[in-house]
């Protein structure tokens, strides 16, 4: 059997003493698409950040192609970031680089290729996004879902064996946000990598998962396939899939509280550590 | 009321531990500078020449209209001022000792820095500020680019070495513009004013100068660099922390040029 692309084991992680992520386990199998999702505030940002290896978390470990991304020496961490996609949900394209040279950029800084195969690469992958002859543009100039399909171009352009994608479809409209989704799907089938997806659509869940992780309030609610999501009996997931809200459950000493302005003094405290800049 | 007082002194431990934290930042930032400029090559992340070169076009060549400007300016200012006050002891010739060495020594560094950290600095904290709100940061951390390597050290070095050039060059227009003013006021040549600058400005002088314009060149870019990083709370935030670097970037060249001369002349 080959190993899991991602295992998570009892993440957990605080803001402050805000509790974010609660013992979050997960494992991610090679060449599956699995999606995180949840409400806002669910914590999938910070969780998709923690698997990044962007955030430390206070406890748990995070295995990504099978090494500890905290525990590895700074140029194993590279080496593996090299084997990694992401596509941010702003797209996180250089403002001040063409679209080419975006997706140009990690070829150049991290294979010693000369420039003729770069573009030859850098157009490839742009043709695989169908964003081809849009090289010399400025990312100031493309459309929200071209950014995405920049953005996607620039993660796999290294080859990588885990692309994570943030809100893929998020502020396109419903037409745009198929095609994303089918572009997801066509790259798994094309290189055979495993893809994470963080999102909170339901119809672009449905469509392209494998297995669904249900986040709610830093808890993993279910983690299954899509149908047994579809069938959980669960109140808070049919919730979710039903788009129905919660009513949040009052407490009037703290509703008292809250409207008398009173504030908590453990919950002032600054964001969580990252690391380098 | 004691609430009010824990309250001030919670304030007073948050800002100064945040005070703290920056300058631990600020270090932390020169010294991995440092470390991937001599170790880049060892851990595949060479820093590369090109956009060093851009830098220092944009920090440099770019400067040098308004830098001549405002050098000569401050020639002509030096020169009119030294005539007025010395007449008070009818010492009008000893003017050109006065404005060698307050040129050289004090106004070239200080007004090269100054502009240098409202042109460049600032640049350097929006564009940063930007690059971090739209998560260009995380993209570069993510992709295995080192941010510092990549974003800091360029114009890092850039900053240092085009800093005391401009400071040569501020020197040379503001002597030469005061030289002008002093040779038709006082009715001698200029000539005449050259070589007793040259005979009078000791190299010793002339490194002062430059060695504390280096300084400022890491003042700016790490002040820069610092509050740039540090942004949060969208455009407003990159609009605040810009107008930040540039009011911190000053101070520190105004209060360093202080401590170095003291420690220099003593």
């Amino acid at each position: 059997m080959s190993q899991s692309s991602i295992v998570v084991e009892n993440l957990n992680t605080f803001y402050g003493s805000r509790h974010i992520l609660k013992n979050v386990s997960l494992t991610v199998e090679p060449g599956e698409i699995f999606i995180i999702m949840g409400g806002s505030g669910s914590g999938k940002t910070t969780l998709l950040n923690h698997l990044l290896g962007l955030l430390i978390p206070t406890s748990g470990t995070i295995r990504i192609l099978g090494k500890d991304i905290h525990a590895v020496s700074a140029l194993e961490r590279q080496a593996l970031r090299t084997r990694m996609g992401v596509a941010f949900q702003s797209g996180a394209l250089f403002s001040s680089m063409s679209v080419g040279e975006n997706i140009a950029l990690p070829l150049r800084e991290h294979a010693e290729l000369d420039e003729t195969t770069i573009g030859i690469v850098t157009r490839l992958k742009l043709e695989v996004v169908s964003l081809a002859g849009f090289e010399n543009l400025m990312p100031a100039e493309l459309s929200g879902g071209m950014i995405k399909r920049a953005a996607l171009a620039r993660a796999i352009v290294m080859d990588p064996r885990l692309l994570f994608c943030d809100e893929p479809s998020a502020g396109l409209d419903p037409v745009v946000a198929s095609s994303i989704d089918d572009l997801i799907l066509r790259l798994r089938d094309a290189m055979g990598m495993s893809i994470v997806v963080v999102t909170h659509d339901l119809d672009s869940a449905f469509k392209i998962a494998d297995r669904i992780c249900v986040l709610d309030k830093g808890e993993v609610l279910a983690l299954d396939t899509v149908d047994a999501i579809r069938r959980s009996d669960n109140e808070r997931i049919q919730n979710l899939l039903n788009r129905r809200t919660e009513e949040a459950e009052v407490d009037p000493d703290a509703y008292l509280r809250r409207l008398m302005g009173e504030k908590e003094r453990s919950t002032r405290f600054g964001p969580q550590a990252r690391k380098g800049l | 009321m004691r609430d009010r007082v824990l309250d001030v002194l919670e304030n007073v431990g948050r800002a100064t531990t945040r005070g703290v934290a920056e300058l631990g930042f600020a270090a932390s930032l020169l010294g991995q500078s440092v470390y991937w400029l001599v170790l880049g090559r060892a851990r595949k992340q060479p820093v590369r020449l090109a956009p060093i070169f851009a830098q220092a076009m944009d920090i440099g060549i770019a400067a040098l209209p308004i830098i001549t400007v405002l050098a000569a300016t401050i020639g002509l200012m030096l020169a009119i001022q030294g005539i007025y006050t010395l007449k008070t002891f009818g010492a009008e010739s000893r003017v050109t000792l006065g404005v060698a060495l307050s040129t050289v020594r004090e106004f070239s560094p200080l007004i090269t820095g100054i502009l240098v950290a409202g042109r460049s600095g600032s640049a350097l904290a929006a564009r940063l500020g930007t690059m971090r709100i739209n998560q260009e940061i995380d993209s570069l951390t993510v992709m295995g680019i080192s941010p510092v390597r990549f974003l800091v050290v360029p114009p890092l070095v850039a900053m240092v070495v085009l800093m005391p050039l401009l400071t040569l060059w501020a020197d040379l227009v503001g002597l030469a513009a005061a030289g002008l003013y002093i040779a038709v006021e006082l009715q001698t040549t200029f000539a005449a004013y050259a070589d007793e600058v040259l005979s009078l400005l000791k190299l010793n002088d002339l490194l002062h100068g430059l060695a504390k314009s280096a300084i400022f060149a890491v003042l700016v870019t790490i002040v820069g660099v610092v509050n740039g990083a540090s942004v949060t709370g969208g455009a407003e935030g990159v609009g605040r922390m810009t107008t930040r670097s540039v009011v911190h970037a000053i101070s520190a060249i105004v209060v360093t040029d202080m401590l170095f001369v003291f420690m220099v002349t003593r």
